[in-house]
């Protein structure tokens, strides 16, 4: 049940981290690195505040506004300065790891001591049997509220120019619309996004690291990917949704890995082992564009 | 009415390979002018698209619509005033948007890309009625992603998405020369009845001799870089395909291909 509740709970997190990737990856055909920054960033912003006294539930829209930020950081890097987009997040990324320990003060903060949104006053009032599930039901709820807030977002006229802009820069201009400034706004939700999960992850668990970024864009995309390939059959379901159960599988795979007795030593090269047999098998592959 | 005054356009300035394009280039086209522009490749028929849309810098001169001088201005800012169709039927649509989105998105141009929903399902009759008069069934397949559909079929949709809002210019990039031949009849056909429906000037390149001759007030012949013949009015109706073949064919013996 413990086992469970903890697959579920990083799970949903993944999903909030997952769901940004998705923009990048997936709408705009962006391999956006800075991911790998912005999620420590949100977790720094978080411990930072959290340490110095401000209410945990403000920490959800600074950690949204700082990754806003990096990403149109890396957005302005990419269309205005004109740098490859790969270089674009890998600069931010080399950049933003400077400004994380700046922000946090050290290299690792731990917040045992402090008031989180999942440990307060107000949770352990409740039942102790109730206690346990606030967490997840926490996580889900924003979880899901950022999956239907991008839903709707998806569907809104600035939606579909960032869905164009991805599928077909030409027709952007032709709209008479600049489609540099949609990639910007892109990479800033996105980013924003990623941001918000560190933010969650470091009140979940605790602590902050500058290090807890490696990986990021790698958990997500594994995300993004096992969610609309696997499921890719299931077209009842909307791709954002795919994206939630995609992360939650993905964590399941890696807490069943570890439950029967993989060495935590061997987890990054049997995600990646994993996430190479997903794109290969799902077909995932460098697509040739499908025009006329 | 749209000038371009002494047009430089030099590619690869600056390298061995630098070649001049357009040197002391004029043009001035009235409103509400249909033409036709024919050449050889090479001879700057595209570059002349881009030059006007400003898909391409200038070296020198300057491109004028209405008095105004445009020249600094962005490709996607002048694209307010103008529908353009490229040669590649991908180019005008969104291939993973369904047709109804396509739509929506198109007749949304020129106002803000806002946080109100795109799709006004009360426009969607609208939308239907305009796919039905291309004959090609697509008024049936409103939730279909275009990316499923035929070049043709594309191509149809990309030119009623150009020019479904008011905009004054329609730049027309050999928008049929990727159709086979009963599709771009059809495309053409549209075409003529769109450019005489909404008054717009247009300006359409194409290999095709009979539909230059067929279509549009004016013609002109490019060949390296320079106007070779320019008929309008009178001219332009008397000319046939086997005259502009003739002329065709001499320009291309004089350099030799």
């Amino acid at each position: 049940m413990a086992l469970l509740l903890s697959v579920l709970e990083q799970g949903f997190i993944y999903t909030i981290l997952a769901l940004g990737v998705y923009i990048t990856f997936r709408i705009l055909d962006f391999p956006d690195m800075s991911v790998d920054a912005t999620f420590p960033l949100g977790a720094a912003v978080t411990a930072m505040m959290i340490s110095k006294g401000f209410h945990p539930l403000l920490t959800l829209p600074a950690s949204l506004i700082a990754g806003a930020l990096a990403g149109a950081l890396t957005g302005f890097i990419h269309v205005k300065l004109h740098v490859r987009d790969l270089l674009a997040g890998i600069i931010v990324m080399t950049g933003l790891y400077s400004v994380n320990l700046h922000i946090a003060g050290s290299a690792n903060v731990q917040l045992f001591l402090y008031n989180t949104m999942f440990k307060n006053p107000a949770v352990s009032a409740l039942p102790y049997e109730v206690q346990t599930y606030v967490p997840v039901a926490l996580i889900a709820l924003l979880a899901f509220a950022v999956k239907f807030a991008m839903d709707a977002y998806l569907a809104t006229r600035s939606g579909f120019l960032l869905r164009a802009t991805g599928d077909n820069p030409t027709l952007v201009a032709s709209l008479a619309k600049d489609s540099g400034k949609v990639k910007i706004l892109g990479l800033s939700i996105a980013n924003a996004l990623v941001a918000l999960a560190g933010c969650v992850m470091c009140q979940h668990q605790r602590y902050f690291d500058v290090s807890m970024g490696t990986g990021t864009l790698v958990i997500a995309v594994a995300s993004v990917i096992i969610g609309t390939r696997l499921l890719s059959g299931l077209r009842f379901l909307g791709a954002t949704l795919a994206v939630v159960i995609g992360s939650v599988i993905y964590k399941a795979c890696v807490a069943l890995a570890l439950e029967l007795g993989l060495s935590p030593f061997d987890l990054k090269l049997v995600t990646a082992a994993l996430l190479l047999a997903i794109i290969v098998l799902g077909g995932n592959r460098k697509k040739v564009k499908r025009h006329a | 009415m749209l000038e371009l005054r002494s047009i430089l356009k030099i590619y690869q300035g600056g390298t061995v390979n630098e070649t001049c394009l357009f040197d002391d280039f004029n043009l001035t086209i009235p409103d509400r002018q249909f033409v036709c522009v024919v050449g050889s490749n090479g001879s700057g028929k595209t570059s002349l698209l881009n030059i006007i849309c400003g898909s391409i810098p200038i070296d020198e001169g300057c491109v004028i619509v209405g008095g105004k001088n445009i020249t600094p201005m962005p490709e996607y800012k002048r694209h307010r005033r103008i529908g353009r169709v490229y040669q590649d039927p991908g180019k005008g649509t969104c291939p993973s948007m369904t047709i109804l989105e396509n739509m929506s998105m198109a007749d949304n141009k020129g106002k803000p890309f806002n946080l109100l929903p795109c799709v006004n399902r009360r426009k969607t009759e609208e939308y239907r009625a305009m796919l039905a008069q291309l004959g090609l069934g697509l008024e049936d397949k409103m939730g279909v992603q275009v990316g499923s559909l035929s070049g043709g079929q594309r191509q149809a949709m990309a030119l009623l998405m150009s020019t479904m809002t008011p905009i004054e210019f329609l730049i027309l990039d050999e928008h049929t020369a990727a159709l086979d031949p009963k599709t771009a009849e059809v495309i053409m056909q549209l075409t003529g009845r769109i450019v005489a429906e909404k008054q717009l000037t247009t300006i359409m390149v194409t290999h095709n001799l009979r539909y230059a001759v067929e279509y549009g007030d004016r013609l002109l012949m490019m060949h390296q870089g320079h106007i070779e013949m320019d008929l309008a009015g009178e001219d332009k109706r008397r000319l046939q395909v086997a005259d502009l073949l003739t002329r065709f064919n001499e320009i291309s013996i004089e350099c030799g291909n």
